[in-house]
């Protein structure tokens, strides 16, 4: 389970091979292809040449066998070197296509079918050969390009007691063996051009393989994104039985474990929200009802005995309390629920700060700095600012120390999308002049109902003031942070958007 | 001694209710639907109705409705917030205010007597008694409080006419809506614009404005809206 340091590893044992499937594929079917008409080529090419070059061989030399035959019993012995030419061009004349060139020597004398031939072929090895030793010898020799075969045959007569007797007289002849060779040209022809179809089909097969392998490995690469995009639904089709399907059959099933539990989850957070917001709303009325009477116990309490007027008062006080809590936990379900809804004015942010501040006789433990009046004008919800604002202010108050700061500017931000390129936000700080936050506090400090101090059971607030300042901020498409500041003190940041006036009239 | 008419169904908190603005100096009476209460509307004779929007039978935005259908009484909405679609229907159908639950008697009274006063006193820009005014078709007679369209009287609820009064009390002026809702409506800095644009919206059908070129009441876009007198 542990990808990031399983990859070095695999990147070590990869070798530089081309990347991508549909590459490799192909080059490894051209290289069978390749491989598999070259062998077959050059296996047929040696037995069929083998085949044809031994049976013009023989033909040729039972031919001279027969035609010396005929002729040798003829010749005067021994021969005057008039008798060996005529002898020379009678056995050059036992081959019907005249192709023959003949050679006779007789210890010392020679003569040739062909007047002047200067007759080179035969080697020293051949001539050896042949006058030394009874049987035939051949020898396939290659002239200017031009193969030829090359016999030397002695010429043995019969004993009167069957013993056979070289006479010294020997027979060399050569015979072109130009058809042979058009044959053999033609086999090596016939095989590289059977090769090029061979190479085309297989890489031809090759793109074919790659593509029904690899357009089940796209689908199930989109498929994966699709889902890590969130789109649990997203299925794939499974067509046929192999390997392939069993993946893409296995990816279904995983994604529709992974979309039933994570709809489980879904609903069971969706349940436990609703019973929040419900328990709230059924708090609501007798609460109202309650709320609606404090006054009056507030207004009479001083007519009563003191234990009777404390009672009252602290009834009067927590009833407060409990109508504020409740109305903290219905706007935090609305945020759940997605029912929160903004209302834009467009309104002079300094202006709206500073009715916050005044409203609730905060001026004068605040340093403000703010833009001047008109300065700073956007689009905001005035009331959710208010929240945002007092809770900031609030918060600085309950769990900082005095002097707090608060500071509204204005910041250009680069935006692609926006006019002119830049986008307008407004930026709140609030600093006070506390210990700070502890670190392991800072990532919480937006969370609902969390408490810093687990010794302090209750807060002069709900618990969601500052969760209800992140939702409000987060609504406007905006940022909230908390860190503690180099000077000294916790730094709250919120950062709102102002977005441009609309278009079309509101009325 | 203000009449108030109080239509809730809950029990406790329409006694609560009762008994927090009774301890306010007003006279009250209570009804536990929406029958009931239009049944009182026209033997109580109220200065002032507080509708729970929540109501078994007929609903809250129906009685509001038979309501103005014949009388111009200001009408504050009890809603629960969040109910947000109410709260617009709500003051498009006519109401002048809303509370949202649960609310305090010293909230509720504070309502009450803003939109009474609305009745009672309207600004005028020099502190005398003017004559009346005649802008276009449109005549403002601020000392009788009363709005005539070519020669008809418009019948405006108090937050209509407070606010025509507001912007015609000095023509071109721009007023963003959150000074009309401090001069109008007497709520914070900080109040729902909605009740502004809602109640322009039941103005300009009142005066026959035609919806896409109002001719007195302009929308300034990004600031608010202006009285204009059209040649």
């Amino acid at each position: 389970m542990s990808p990031r340091t399983s990859l070095p590893r695999r990147r070590l044992l990869r070798l530089p091979l081309p990347s991508g499937l549909r590459v490799r594929l192909v080059v490894a079917f051209g290289l069978v292809a390749v491989v598999a008409a070259l062998s077959t080529g050059a296996l047929t090419f040696r037995e069929a040449r083998t085949g044809i070059l031994q049976q013009s061989q023989d033909t040729v030399i039972r031919l001279l066998r027969d035609r010396v035959d005929t002729l040798a019993p003829d010749l005067a012995f021994p021969p005057a070197q008039r008798d060996l030419s005529s002898f020379a061009t009678e056995v050059a004349q036992g081959d019907p296509a005249r192709r023959w060139r003949v050679l006779v020597t007789y210890h010392g004398l020679s003569a040739t079918s062909i007047p002047q031939d200067p007759f080179t072929e035969p080697t020293p090895a051949l001539r050896r050969a042949a006058t030394t030793q009874t049987p035939t010898v051949f020898q396939r020799v290659t002239v200017g390009g031009r193969s030829s075969l090359v016999v030397g045959m002695p010429v043995a007569f019969t004993a009167l007691h069957g013993e056979r007797r070289a006479t010294g007289l020997t027979v060399f002849l050569t015979v072109p063996q130009s058809a042979e060779q058009t044959y053999v040209q033609a086999l090596v022809a016939a095989v590289e051009r059977a090769t090029v179809p061979a190479l085309g089909l297989a890489v031809l097969f090759a793109l074919l393989a790659a593509q029904g392998v690899l357009r089940p490995v796209r689908e199930l690469r989109h498929a994966t994104r699709r889902i890590a995009e969130g789109r649990l639904d997203t299925r794939l089709a499974v067509n046929g039985t192999d390997e392939l399907a069993d993946l893409s059959h296995t990816f279904n099933e995983t994604a529709a474990a992974l979309e039933e539990s994570v709809a489980e989850l879904r609903r069971m957070e969706a349940k436990a929200r609703r019973f929040a917001a419900d328990v709230s709303h059924e708090l609501r009325t007798p609460l109202a009802a309650m709320s609606v009477v404090t006054d009056i116990l507030d207004e009479d309490a001083a007519g009563l005995d003191p234990d009777t007027a404390a009672a009252v008062r602290l009834i009067s006080k927590e009833t407060a309390n409990l109508a504020r809590l409740v109305e903290d936990l219905m706007e935090i379900s609305r945020f759940d629920a997605g029912a929160a809804a903004l209302h834009l004015d467009e309104i002079d942010l300094a202006e709206s700060v500073q009715r916050t501040l005044s409203s609730r006789a905060w001026q004068d433990s605040v340093a403000t700095r703010l833009p001047p009046p008109g300065a700073l004008r956007g689009r905001v919800d005035p009331r959710r600012l208010d929240v945002i604002v007092a809770n900031l202010v609030g918060n600085a108050l309950r769990h900082g120390a005095s002097p707090i700061r608060l500071s509204l500017h204005e910041h250009q931000r680069f935006a692609p999308g926006g006019t002119d390129g830049t986008e307008r936000w407004a930026v709140i700080e609030v600093l006070d002049s506390g210990p700070g936050i502890p670190e392991t506090v800072l990532p919480h400090i937006f969370d609902r109902f969390y408490k810093s101090d687990t010794a302090r059971t209750r807060t002069e607030g709900s618990g969601l003031g500052l969760a209800i300042t992140a939702e409000n901020v987060r609504l406007h498409g905006g940022t909230i942070r908390a860190a503690n500041h180099p000077g000294g003190g916790a730094l709250l940041t919120a950062e709102l958007p102002l977005l441009e006036p609309e278009k079309e009239d509101r009325s | 001694m203000p009449r108030v008419l109080l239509i809730e169904d809950d029990p406790a908190v329409r006694e609560g209710a009762r008994l927090a603005l009774r301890r306010q100096g007003h006279e009250v009476a209570a009804a536990e639907t929406g029958e009931e209460g239009l049944g009182r509307l026209r033997s109580f004779r109220p200065d002032v109705v507080v509708l729970d929007l929540m109501l078994p039978g007929v609903s809250g935005l129906e009685v509001c409705r038979r309501i103005r259908a014949d009388s111009q009484v200001p009408i504050i909405m009890v809603t629960a917030m969040g109910d947000d679609v109410d709260i617009v229907v709500g003051l498009e159908t006519g109401a002048d205010d809303y509370v949202v639950k649960p609310v305090q008697a010293r909230v509720l009274e504070a309502r009450i007597r803003a939109v009474l006063r609305r009745v009672e006193a309207a600004p005028s820009p020099d502190g005398g008694v003017p004559a009346a005014e005649t802008y276009g078709e449109l005549r403002i007679d601020r000392a009788g409080l009363t709005v005539t369209c070519r020669g008809a009287a418009v019948p405006l609820a108090p937050s209509e006419l407070r606010l025509l009064l507001t912007l015609s009390a000095a023509p071109g002026r721009v007023f963003s809506r959150q000074q009309l809702l401090q001069a109008v409506w007497e709520h914070s800095y900080h109040g729902d614009a909605r009740l502004v644009d809602a109640c322009v919206k039941r103005l300009r059908t009142k005066i026959g404005e035609p919806s896409r070129q109002p001719r007195y009441i302009q929308t300034v876009r990004g600031f608010g809206y202006r009285f204009d007198s059209p040649r």
